[in-house]
């Protein structure tokens, strides 16, 4: 049984079937692609696995647990964290606290009346930041303010910000889209080095194939709110039926 | 030093010197002089300018740092006001049991409002607020009138039981607020040096050390992990849903902990003057602690008193002066221009001066939207340029000053 199990999930917009009977399991320690054209449904599938949405039938269970009817802060706590496909960090904060709040998150729970210590004078909090701060190589930027970084650095910090918690499921929202591709390629081997070092499951949401293929072990290709196929990077390539979701009935 | 860093102990001393000093710094015109009309030390305008600005303070706590704007925050300050004016009448005179009963209150009643008015953000719930507020003005104003004395006001009567005290005095009249037994609130000693006098106040330094214990502990909560939640509230609620934080009782405990600010400034004004009327909930009051907050740098540490001390001082300072104070400026110029002189600057003064203020308060959200705060930078900025050439290096680590 696979760490994120997805069965028979269906949601609908009024008349718009958005997902049609939705099974999908992502083994521990892998990654597990989700591709398929525009309106395909997956982001309404991402938004159905971190609480955003809640599917009209159907469960979805991470680690054994049901994640259904949990907000997105419990469903976060559970161990499951997300990257946006335009990055969300704090904006009006600088880079190195940034990366303090969701070390602040993991130990304190999701709220703490902690008003009178200096934040600065948390020693543990401090040093975890710096570190995730080398890791992710911007340490020099710690005094920046977020919001004046280029894509691809608030990019690279919203994955650290997620990695401080060290979650046991990273979703990532077509991490690579409106980015150069420069930063495309730095994301990747930012991914893969990830994916490497740290015993971490990610299911990723992308549009790039360059990207999808690269990274990926196993691919789910959804087409209409329904899985296609599901198979490793190298069948799904020459798959019949993923040409003809992707280039129509002709090609 | 105190549990704050070098830049903020060096801030709090300002502070404390200016409050401290507050009698001498406002007073610097001889008292039979022309100018001492611009004279803000008596005990009255002081005390105002210190209550409102621990209303401003309070309020920037929620306003600043959590963008939540909220246009009620006078219901908490008039709460605050009618339960210090019950302790008078019920207990006894003394005013630090009615402080600390107004700062319970108002803390309580914000809890209530923030439950529900925090269900919503943005413009909705700015309107929550207000309508809060304003229910709350017209619950005071009229079915309340056995709690609060409707339109009156709630006074002192001889009649009062005061417990603790007397009903009263031994000539017959109302008995009036003390800090301890034997020094009474209003009791100040004129200190005449010279053309100058200075008036210190009991009331005063009981109110000016009230302010300082309020801005103490804004700074540390503005430097605690709480206060930087609360910003990262004000900069991406998503992101902290994501990030496994719950949003609700951040924005909840900053409206309670700026509830019990403006309960504070609320005991302290009753405190001065004990009677409490529901116009100090109205919505030009809960209006008046934005203009003041924005003003001095909505966010920033001082600001908030800066803009207090601002809008009160042309509160009572402007709205003083009248035609014939004009006539006796201009009165070096031909008879015609001193007319046509002070026929233009008539709106601006005695009652026009929220035309005034207005106009600054204009200038000052197009040309400064950091407020008094971000000028006063500004300037800093330009004298360190000119004495070391390039240094341009901002700090970081504290972006809210």
């Amino acid at each position: 049984m696979g760490i994120l199990e997805v069965k028979d999930v269906n949601k609908r917009f009024g008349g718009l079937q958005a997902l049609g009977n939705v099974n999908l399991s992502v083994e521990e320690n892998t990654c597990h692609a989700i591709i398929g054209p525009n309106g395909a449904g997956k982001s309404t599938l991402l938004n159905c696995l971190i609480g955003k949405l809640i599917p009209d039938t159907g469960s979805v269970m991470f680690d054994g647990q049901s994640v259904l009817g949990r907000t997105p802060y419990q469903i976060c706590q559970m161990g499951i964290s997300r990257v946006f496909q335009t990055p969300e960090i704090f904006g009006d904060l600088s880079v190195l606290e940034n990366m303090m709040i969701p070390i602040f998150a993991k130990r304190d729970g999701a709220f703490e009346l902690n008003a009178l210590s200096n934040v600065f004078g948390q020693r543990d909090i401090l040093e975890q930041a710096e570190k995730m701060l080398e890791e992710m190589n911007m340490a020099d930027k710690r005094h920046m303010h977020a919001a004046s970084m280029s894509r691809g650095d608030k990019r690279r910090l919203e994955i650290g910000m997620c990695l401080s918690q060290q979650p046991r499921l990273l979703l990532l929202d077509e991490p690579t889209a409106g980015m150069a591709r420069a930063d495309t390629n730095n994301t990747i081997d930012l991914l893969k080095q990830i994916k490497d070092e740290r015993d971490i499951t990610i299911a990723i949401i992308e549009h790039d194939m360059h990207v999808v293929f690269s990274l990926s072990d196993r691919i789910t290709v959804l087409a209409q709110g329904t899985p296609l196929v599901e198979d490793t990077p190298d069948k799904i390539k020459g798959h019949p039926k993923v040409r003809e979701a992707y280039l129509g009935e002709t090609a | 030093m105190f549990g704050l860093d070098k830049k903020d102990f060096n801030l709090f001393l300002v502070v404390a010197a200016m409050a401290l000093l507050a009698p001498f710094i406002l007073n610097p015109f001889p008292t039979d002089s022309a100018l001492a009309q611009f004279n803000a030390g008596y005990p009255d305008l002081m005390q105002r300018f210190v209550i409102f600005g621990i209303f401003a303070i309070g309020f920037n706590i929620l306003f600043g740092l959590t963008g939540y704007l909220s246009f009620g925050h006078a219901a908490f300050l008039g709460v605050g006001s009618y339960s210090a004016v019950w302790v008078f009448k019920l207990l006894g005179m003394n005013v630090l049991p009615a402080i600390a009963l107004s700062v319970v209150v108002a803390g309580l009643f914000a809890l209530l409002i923030g439950f529900v008015s925090l269900r919503r953000s943005g413009i909705y719930f700015s309107i929550l607020t207000l309508a809060f507020a304003q229910m709350s003005f017209n619950l005071a104003y009229s079915v309340l009138t056995p709690i609060t004395n409707g339109e009156t006001g709630l006074q002192l009567t001889l009649n009062d039981p005061r417990i603790l005290g007397s009903s009263a005095t031994a000539d017959g009249s109302i008995p009036v607020t003390n800090l301890l037994p034997g020094l009474e609130i209003r009791s100040a000693y004129d200190l005449v040096i010279g053309p100058w006098s200075f008036t210190f106040n009991v009331g005063y330094y009981l109110c000016a050390l009230f302010l300082l214990l309020a801005f103490y502990l804004s700074v540390r909560i503005f430097r605690s992990p709480f206060g930087m939640m609360l910003r990262a509230v004000k900069s991406n609620q998503q992101r902290m849903h994501y990030t496994g934080l719950n949003t609700r009782p951040y924005t909840l405990a900053a409206f309670v902990i700026s509830g019990m600010y403006a309960g504070l400034a609320g005991g302290l004004m009753a405190s001065m003057d004990p009677l409490a009327g529901a116009e100090r909930m109205q919505w030009t009051a809960s209006g008046e602690v934005v203009l003041m907050t924005i003003l001095g740098g909505a966010g920033t540490l001082i600001g908030p008193v800066l803009g207090a001390g601002f809008i009160k001082y042309f509160e009572n300072i402007f709205s003083k002066i009248n035609d014939n104070v004009l006539h006796g400026w201009f009165a070096f110029m031909p008879d015609g221009l001193e007319d046509f002189i002070v026929t233009i600057i008539h709106p601006f003064i005695g009652k026009g001066w929220h035309l005034t203020l207005g106009i600054l308060f204009m200038l000052v959200v197009i040309f400064l939207p950091g407020g008094l705060v971000e000028g006063g930078q500004r300037i800093a900025k330009m004298f360190r340029k000119k004495s070391e050439g390039t240094d341009t290096h901002v700090d970081a680590k504290h972006p809210a000053e």
